[in-house]
Parts: C-alpha cells; sequence; structure tokens
C-alpha cells in the first residue's frame, strides 16, 4: 500500500509539503532548511524587515494550547514575509462550544486558509491536519504533545551550527525532563541526522522515556559526569505539574541534582554553550548566573527561531501541489 | 558560435564604468555570477568602492510557479544605501525580471540615489521597460539556448552556451 511507505511530510515531487516532525526528513533536507533560515537572519537585520515572497497569502496560528514565543515568532515570520496572519486561541471559541477539530479546519479552509501552524496538546494532531486538507494547504506542527516541536528543534540546530560550525565533532548533552518533552525529541532526531557522534540525555529515571537509548542516545544520571567535556549543553523546562505527579520529591531537590550551575558548567568545555527552549524557571533548572552568564545563547536562540520560521514557511509555500 | 571572452569583456566594463564613479559609489553583484563579475570589475577599478552582493530569491515574481530556489545565499549589503549611487552587475541580462526584483530588495536596504545596470552579456529577449547602461557583449541566443558565466579554481571567468532540452 503506497500509503503507508510514503513520508506524509513530502509531496510527489520529494519536496517538503509540511513539517510535521524532524524524523525521517533526511540530512540534506535539515540543511536546506538551515541554509535557507541563513538568509533570512540578514533580512531581519535591515531597515524594511520584510520581504514579498508570501503576498496574500493567509496563515492561521490554530493554538490549541497556550503559548507566547512560539505563536509569537511564528506570527512575527509570517508577517515579515508580508503573509496574514490570523491568530485563533481555540480554548477560548470554538472547542468550548463542542465544535470538532476538523471542523474548525474545514472552516478556516473555506475561508482561504494557505497554511496552518498547529499547537496541539494531543501527540499526532498536526499529522491528522495534514492528511485531512487540501492538497494546496500547508501544516506546520508547532508542538503536538510530547510527540515533536520540529521548529524548536531546527532552531536549535541554527544556534548550534552559529556557534559550532560543524555537526561531527560535537559531543551534545540534554538535560532534565526528557520524558515529556517534545522539544528533547525534535532535538534528538535532528541531532542524530546531522551526524553529532555523541548526544546524551542527563536525567534521572522517572523523567526518561523507556529504552531512550534505542533513539540513539547515551543515558547519563549524574550531572558532573554527564556534562565532561561536552561542546553544548540543552537545558529542558521542568513543568510543574510534574512534581504534584510524584516523579519528583521537591523543586529544591532537583534543583541541587539536575539545576545547571556555573560549578556544574565548569565540566564542560570551556567554550561550552547554554542553551533552553524556554519559558525558563530560574532557580529549578537552571540558576541565574548561568541563564544570564556569557556561555548562554537563549536569547539569540529566539532570534533564529525567526529565521527559520520564515525558511520553514516559504520552503512549504513554494512546494508544488 | 563562438563566444566573447568573459575577461576581456570585464576589462572592457571596467573602463567603460570609470567617468561614472564619485565618492558616493557603490557596486553589488547579483547571485551567482553577477557576484564574480562585480568582484572581478572591482578588482580591475582598485578603489575603495564598497561593494555588495544580492540574492534575489526572496523577491522573484515566479515563486507562485517555482517555489524557492534551491540555493538561496545572503544579500549582503555593507554599506547604507541611502543616498548612494548603485551600480548593479550582472552576469546576463534576458527578461529584466531579476533586474527588477534586484531593485525592490535594493529600496528595502534604504533610498539610493542613483542605480544603474551593468552586464556581461545582453542577449535581448526583454519582458519588462529595463535596460544597461554598461554593456560587455550584445547576443542574439534563441529561447532555448542557456549562457551562463562559469569561474574556474584559479578564479578565471568565462561564458559558455548550454541547450535547454524540455
Amino acid at each position: 500500500m503506497a500509503f503507508l511507505s510514503r513520508n506524509p511530510q513530502l509531496n510527489q515531487h520529494g519536496e517538503l509539503q509540511h513539517l510535521l516532525t524532524i524524523e525521517g526528513l533526511g540530512a540534506g533536507m535539515v540543511r536546506h532548511i538551515l541554509d535557507t533560515a541563513q538568509s533570512f537572519v540578514s533580512v531581519s537585520e535591515r531597515e524594511v524587515k520584510k520581504i514579498p515572497l508570501l503576498r496574500g497569502k493567509s496563515i492561521f496560528n490554530l493554538f490549541f494550547e497556550p503559548s507566547t514565543r512560539t505563536r509569537t515568532t511564528f506570527e512575527i515570520a509570517a508577517k515579515r514575509l508580508s503573509a496574514d496572519v490570523i491568530n485563533l486561541n481555540i480554548n477560548a471559541s470554538s472547542q468550548s462550544k463542542g465544535e470538532t477539530v476538523l471542523d474548525t479546519v474545514d472552516n478556516l479552509a473555506a475561508m482561504q486558509a494557505d497554511m496552518f501552524i498547529v499547537r496541539h496538546a494531543q501527540s499526532g494532531a498536526a499529522h491528522f491536519i495534514a492528511g485531512h486538507v487540501a492538497p494546496h494547504i500547508h501544516v506546520v506542527n508547532a508542538g503536538d504533545g510530547r510527540h515533536a516541536h520540529p521548529t524548536q528543534g531546527l532552531l536549535d540546530m541554527y544556534t548550534i551550527r552559529h556557534y559550532k560550525q560543524e555537526f561531527h565533532n560535537l559531543r551534545v548533552a540534554i538535560v532534565g525532563d526528557v520524558l515529556h518533552s517534545r522539544v528533547a525529541r525534535s532535538q534528538i532526531h535532528a541531532l542524530t541526522t546531522l551526524g553529532v557522534p555523541e548526544v546524551r540525555v542527563i536525567a534521572p529515571k522517572t523523567l526518561l522515556p523507556a529504552q531512550v537509548e534505542r533513539m540513539g542516545v547515551q543515558v547519563y544520571h549524574d550531572m558532573a559526569q554527564g556534562l565532561k567535556d561536552v561542546d553544548v549543553v540543552i537545558m529542558l523546562r521542568l513543568q510543574n505539574e510534574r512534581m504534584r505527579g510524584a516523579l519528583l520529591p521537591s523543586a529544591q531537590e532537583y534543583f541541587k541534582s539536575y539545576g545547571l550551575t556555573q560549578d556544574k558548567l565548569a565540566l564542560a568545555k570551556s567554550d561550552a554553550i547554554v542553551m533552553h527552549p524556554g519559558p525558563m524557571n530560574r532557580g529549578v533548572e537552571i540558576d541565574s548566573d548561568v541563564a544570564d552568564g556569557n556561555q548562554s545563547v537563549i536569547l539569540p536562540q529566539v532570534t533564529f527561531g525567526i529565521a527559520v520560521r520564515m525558511a520553514v514557511m516559504s520552503i512549504l509555500a513554494g512546494s508544488k501541489q | 558560435m563562438q563566444l566573447p571572452d568573459a575577461e576581456k569583456l570585464a576589462q572592457t566594463m571596467a573602463q567603460q564604468l570609470g567617468p561614472y564613479l564619485n565618492a558616493n559609489s557603490a557596486l553589488v553583484g547579483m547571485h551567482t555570477g553577477g557576484v564574480w563579475l562585480a568582484e572581478r570589475i572591482h578588482a580591475l577599478l582598485g578603489k575603495d568602492i564598497p561593494l555588495g552582493t544580492l540574492d534575489v530569491s526572496f523577491y522573484r515574481d515566479d515563486f507562485n510557479q517555482s517555489g524557492l530556489h534551491a540555493e538561496v545565499a545572503p544579500s549582503d549589503i555593507p554599506f547604507d544605501v541611502t543616498g548612494r549611487d548603485i551600480i548593479l552587475v550582472d552576469d546576463v541580462l534576458y527578461t529584466g525580471r531579476s533586474v527588477r526584483a534586484a531593485m525592490n530588495e535594493l529600496f528595502d536596504y534604504g533610498r539610493p540615489s542613483s542605480i544603474m545596470l551593468a552586464v556581461l552579456v545582453d542577449r535581448g529577449g526583454r519582458e519588462l521597460p529595463i535596460s544597461s547602461q554598461v554593456t560587455g557583449a550584445v547576443l542574439a541566443l534563441a529561447p532555448d539556448q542557456n549562457i551562463q558565466l562559469n569561474r574556474d579554481p584559479q578564479g578565471r571567468l568565462s561564458l559558455s552556451l548550454r541547450q535547454i532540452t524540455a
């Protein structure tokens, strides 16, 4: 059955029609997105930070789950491409009146939507919508459950390449709540796709998915061992609700074992960079001294995120029907 | 067809550009061939003129038909465009659509005092009211012929002709 072997993100010409996950994209496509993003960085540094590429296109930010940074950077990216952007906070409207996701999507498609940026608490929501829409409509996954957050993974790769140039000689550590993190999954897929030889995850057993090593990572439970000689430290947000789920004793105890302090960071390479997808919990997973320190590239990540999202949207919109 | 020597054409162009230059001049090459040509002319002029590069992929009028070009290079304009007399440099002038795109992009950097166009080869076939002020050579080519500028590892420029197969 042909549809089973087909990558649902690609059209019959092998072009990217939707961006749902980094898994299975291939190094060539990931590099193409990063290279294209590089051209968009220079657009953001000009007097007129706008290009006419998506003039006349309507992009719907379809957020079934709250988000500030991701929604805002998608909105800025779309506006810099001259698209019309419509933000929908679904929780507050249709769904509370009982409309199904596909009915919402159909209604917006009837309003001549060209692209949906989808954030949903359910894993697979963006896939589901991509399988339903007409061929001229593009879908970008802006985070689905625990599954994937591909543009975050891509902007992290852009950031790493910006500071470290290459991937083939890096040691990267991802620290924290990998179990609930769609960001970590996208990062791991991107790092292994781009040929990073050593990806480490550092977390207590309760915050790691079963058989995580099958994703091609090395597992550490101790920060001192895991951070030794790494080039990149990626901290994950610890969601406070995990404390209630009895996965962790307390925020203070977590910080003591897994919070990133200057002392722990000193075990990494002296030129190691510190990343965080945000929003940060200062004093829980990261110390303020580190978050604001000279090895932190957390704010540049946000800036690069705009260029990466501009690249993704223009590559999708430019694919053949 | 005997193609002209690109190196000699570049020298002629540099001589022709001489009288146009002033303290406000800046060279801008269009990716990819135009950048090579602008760099060569810049070296031949031997003057302290700012040099920039443009990739017009984001301003092309065929995005809805063809999508984004496979390889987009960053535009780099390391000077203030406002008030400048810009010399836009490209290898081949054909429909004029790339030049229109380049002018649109330049205006998003600022308001130049003037823009003139210098091309290595004018192959005819214009679809827009655009013409070059400095022209290396005029060649009459058929629509199924594709002329392009090449640069070898030693940095030597040459022209080549290719038949487009449908």
